[in-house]
């Protein structure tokens, strides 16, 4: 039942795919996205990771949807029609391959097949994990805390650094956005002179004084 | 989006007990799924819900861009300071059993607080972001209306 779900699943997200990967239309394109994550999503739900399942929904399926109809708003509903160097089945060809080569390396006998018992991850870290990690973090009070959680206490106390490090990469991702797309707080002081244009140079001028005028008349002729 | 009557009562409606939910998801997350990272997402979601059907002028009232970006730098200062104060007393960085009279709780209250930082970081990144997009329209609009061609202004 499980694998015949599973199969089903993954051949709409196969249909999607395709679907996004031919259409024209921007915010067609952009639901299917939507609804590609929430197809994966269901599928982490079956393979009983339902923590990494919310954060797809969530994430996948919420806020990236709503990300790109914000920057659908800047661009056209319809793409262009693009002519590919190598034709229009090139591409897919290629991705194809690539796809085949890497199902084709698991299947390599020395690598632990998918879900297998016997795999290096399943050998003692991840039953000490499950099996310890409430009296491990909770250690020297053995009737103390129960985080039942198993998922949250490797996420926020085995591996604090790494969750650190994560939302540090969020952090940084935010303000690159904020810096590049110039959004809010300083985004006016942050032009240079040369990429003013005529009205704001002589407001700067009466403002700022004789450094900045004097910068605006050479910057204006140059890059 | 404003003139929908339907969208315009049902998203205040909703927009309340999606930040509740959100906080649930946030401190629920050591007994059930959710944690930080998907709290974060909710709880920005209810804003730009908000955003969508009042405006984004509307919406930077209720959450001025100061705060969504001072929010950035806060959640992760909470979550490396919770790593700082392990350490001042006695600890290693990020050993949370330190925190509290036994290790127990001072596990369990160190996850709470790194969890707030992840959710509070991942919020304001997630609010400033769909500002940033959203208002970048208006943006584009007045640099054409005021963009002087003959000086050969390099596009962006």
């Amino acid at each position: 039942m499980i694998t015949a779900t599973n199969l089903a699943l993954l051949a709409f997200m196969a249909v999607t795919a395709w679907a996004i990967a031919r259409t024209l239309n921007l915010f067609v394109a952009t639901m299917l996205a939507g609804i590609y994550s929430l197809l994966i999503a269901t599928v982490f739900v079956l393979l009983d990771a339902v923590d990494v399942a919310f954060t797809e929904a969530a994430v996948g399926a919420g806020i990236t949807t709503v990300l790109f109809l914000g920057a659908l708003l800047l661009t056209d509903r319809q793409a262009k029609p693009h002519k590919h160097r190598f034709g229009t089945y090139g591409p897919m060809l290629l991705v194809v391959l690539l796809g085949a080569a890497l199902v084709y390396t698991t299947l390599d006998p020395l690598m632990p097949h998918f879900g297998d018992a016997g795999a290096p991850a399943q050998g003692r870290l991840a039953p000490e994990f499950l099996a310890d990690s409430v009296r491990q973090v909770g250690r020297d009070a053995p009737t103390a805390t129960h985080i039942p959680n198993v998922v949250t206490t490797t996420l926020a106390s085995y591996r604090g650094f790494d969750t650190l490090g994560e939302v540090v990469v969020i952090f940084t991702a935010g303000v690159g956005v904020l810096i590049l797309l110039g959004g809010g707080v300083g985004s006016g002081h942050r032009r240079r002179p040369g990429r003013r244009n005529r009205e704001e140079t002589t407001a700067g001028e009466s403002a700022a004084g004789e450094s900045t005028a004097g910068e605006s008349t050479t910057g204006g002729a140059g890059p | 989006m404003i003139e929908h009557v339907v969208l315009r009562v049902i998203a205040k409606l909703l927009a309340p007990f999606i930040v509740l939910f959100a906080l649930y998801v946030q401190f629920h997350g050591d007994f059930g799924p959710g944690g930080g990272f998907q709290a974060g997402v909710i709880f920005a979601s209810a804003f730009i819900l908000y955003a969508l059907i009042y405006g984004v002028e509307n919406a930077r009232q209720i959450a001025p861009p100061a705060v969504a970006q001072a929010g950035i730098g806060l959640g992760v200062l909470i979550y490396a300071g919770a790593g700082v104060a392990g350490m001042l007393l006695g600890g290693r960085y990020l050993d949370y059993s330190v925190l509290a009279h036994d290790a127990g709780h001072g596990q369990h209250y160190g996850i709470l607080i790194v969890e707030f930082g992840v959710g509070v970081t991942v919020a304001a990144v997630m609010i400033a972001v769909f500002f940033t997009f959203a208002g970048r329209r208006g943006v584009l609009e007045a640099r054409e209306d005021t963009a002087a061609p003959p000086d050969g202004d390099d596009e962006r």
